[in-house]
């Protein structure tokens, strides 16, 4: 009971802190910050408390403060934005290929096995490879290496559904196939892919990350966590805070989702819980 | 066993067709022309021509790529246009950098996981328990390439043990001491989150096992409690274990492209960045497909040593 209620309380925190992070970043243009763009070279590599500049400033003397806030912005969009393109597709598909056997269902489910015979970074990096870095093209990269989860998941629920009584009952008073899907199957999809969607966001963050530190993903000047942590990484001998900051930044916020995301889990499918 | 073998192998075909496909089709994502993205603006017509005609850009889709998959099938990889040599080459160079990381990870990764989730369930609730439930939620949580540059920071720079970069000493080295040393960081960085993984997968599956029937039995017979442990307990708690380690194995893969990056490792993932950022298709083409087979047949060792640690699944 008094570790339910500790986990209850530590989930209770990530959700503020990620309250907290989001909202900052969605204020971010009435925040008083100064310009995330603007260079001052006289200023460059400040440490943390610097006057005027709370959390220092990069190697171009831009204020770390403003650029994680900004940064937050891109990095916390792109995850949810991927993760939700994500599982979108891979519901779709996984319905199709649960609901109707044949050949939706081969094709649909040779291609996931194609896509998940690569490790997952890897096929990313490809996809950015033949698309060009840029953001853009390492959201839909990682958007298409990650729907293949949610189509196995997805499918695997709908297997198991769609012998049920109830929808044989459906059948029986003459409900066509969409209403079926739509009133009877996807309605038991709803809790497991919520619980997948929360904890996937955070690690669409980290791949997102991943691709920009390679260079893949956001370009100059915008800022995103990634890209702070690639360009600070020549200073690190020198002012560590450039790298350790932004790196930061993505470890708790990705910490605060996996919390919240098993809270959920908790919450929704009482038989996990232990 | 040999019956599933060759079923096992016959399933490698359209794996492999279906690899290749994709290696293939996703360097011609690109709606641009490949040609002038890899000589970029200034590039002059003849050149153009002259790299179209070299990479077979002028035929159909499906001809290049029965012409590439061909060449492929006989080890051609074609020439870097970067390096100017042939990639295979350039590739199988660069491998056996990224094989010792990654199988220092996995090995890493596997025996600490193991250890750490063994003793966690042996002792549930106990400091170290709980002590490897904190670990394995930070472990999922950083990013590689970050915990990568801390370790760094801190072992190289600040303490100086251990050497930041590369593989091997520039001066004076080449023993395998050297190797270990530059090892050290870039193995532990690749490994952690692995071995967090395995660790809590380790624990619940041998807390469930632990509570069974036949380890009271054990344990009233009077075996000593190690022999309960390993004997009875660990070997029936493989299975699912060998899984999540076949599929850390992919994530290690994936991961030593960035670990690479960060600790200038000689691997393969460094050669593809660098490939991609200097748009030599062809080198990230060899990266890719070469990454991928190692994976596939990954994926057909974790299903053998299945079949062999549970002979029930030759027979589905």
């Amino acid at each position: 009971m008094n570790r339910g209620a500790g986990r209850n309380q530590l989930a209770l925190l990530a959700l503020f802190v990620l309250a907290g992070v989001v909202l900052a970043a969605c204020l971010a243009p009435h925040l008083p910050l100064a310009d995330p763009d603007a260079v001052d070279t006289s200023n460059r590599l400040r440490p943390p408390f610097t006057p005027g500049h709370l959390l220092g400033t990069d190697e171009f003397g831009r204020d770390l403060l403003s650029r994680l806030v900004w940064g937050a912005r891109v990095s916390l969009l792109a995850g949810a934005a991927t993760a939700a393109a994500a599982m979108l597709v891979g519901v779709v598909l996984g319905v199709l290929s649960g609901y109707y056997s044949g050949w939706p269902e081969t094709v649909i489910m040779r291609l996931t096995d194609i896509l998940m015979a690569f490790p997952y970074i890897l096929l990313a990096i490809a996809i950015v490879a033949g698309l060009g870095p840029g953001l853009r093209n390492a959201m839909i990269a990682i958007a298409i290496v990650g729907f293949p989860i949610y189509t196995r998941l997805v499918r695997g629920i709908v297997l198991s559904v769609r012998g049920g009584e109830f929808v044989e009952a459906a059948r029986a008073l003459g409900s066509t196939d969409r209403l079926i899907l739509v009133r009877h199957i996807v309605p038991q999809l709803l809790s497991p892919v919520i619980v997948a969607f929360s904890l996937d966001v955070g690690a669409k963050i980290l791949a997102t990350a991943g691709l920009s530190f390679l260079g893949l993903g956001t370009q100059p000047p915008t800022a995103d966590w990634g890209s702070m942590l690639a360009t600070g990484r020549q200073f690190v001998i020198l002012s560590p805070h450039v790298v350790l900051l932004p790196g930061l930044a993505i470890f708790v916020i990705v910490l605060a989702l996996n919390l919240v995301g098993d809270a959920l889990r908790d919450f929704l499918d009482p038989r996990t819980y232990q | 066993m040999r019956s599933y073998l060759a079923r096992r192998l016959l399933l490698l075909v359209p794996v492999l067709v279906g690899v290749s496909v994709v290696v293939f089709l996703v360097l011609h994502l690109s709606p641009g022309d490949p040609a002038e993205i890899m000589l970029g603006s200034q590039a002059t017509q003849e050149d153009l021509a002259r790299l179209r005609r070299e990479l077979g850009l002028t035929e159909p889709l499906y001809v290049q790529y029965l012409h590439w998959v061909t060449h492929v099938a006989r080890g051609d990889l074609g020439r870097s246009l970067w390096m100017k040599r042939p990639v295979l080459d350039e590739v199988l160079n660069r491998y056996k950098a990224t094989l010792v990381l990654t199988a220092s990870g996995l090995l890493l990764s596997t025996l600490g996981g193991i250890v750490l989730g063994v003793t966690s369930a042996v002792r549930p609730h106990s400091l170290l328990d709980r002590a490897s439930a904190v670990t394995s939620l930070f472990g999922a949580s950083m990013p590689v390439f970050w915990l990568g540059i801390v370790l760094m920071v801190i072992f190289s720079l600040w303490l100086g043990w251990l050497p930041a970069s590369g593989m091997w000493a520039p001066y004076g080295g080449g023993d395998l001491r050297d190797l270990l040393a530059h090892l050290i960081l870039p193995a532990v960085t690749l490994a952690a989150a692995s071995l967090t993984i395995i660790a809590r997968l380790t624990r619940s599956t041998m807390l469930d096992i632990l509570s069974q029937d036949y380890i009271r039995t054990a344990r009233a017979k009077g075996l000593v409690e190690g022999r309960v442990v390993f004997r009875h307990g660990l070997k029936n708690a493989l299975i699912p274990i060998v899984t999540v380690v076949g599929v850390q194995a992919g994530y290690l893969l994936g991961g030593a492209v960035l670990t690479e990056t960060v600790f200038a490792w000689p691997g393969v993932g460094l050669l593809m960045v660098q490939g991609i950022l200097a748009r030599d298709f062809p080198l990230v083409q060899g990266c890719v497909l070469v990454i991928a087979l190692t994976f596939v047949l990954i994926n057909l060792a974790v299903d053998l040593l299945y079949a062999y640690l549970d002979p029930r699944i030759q027979y589905e």
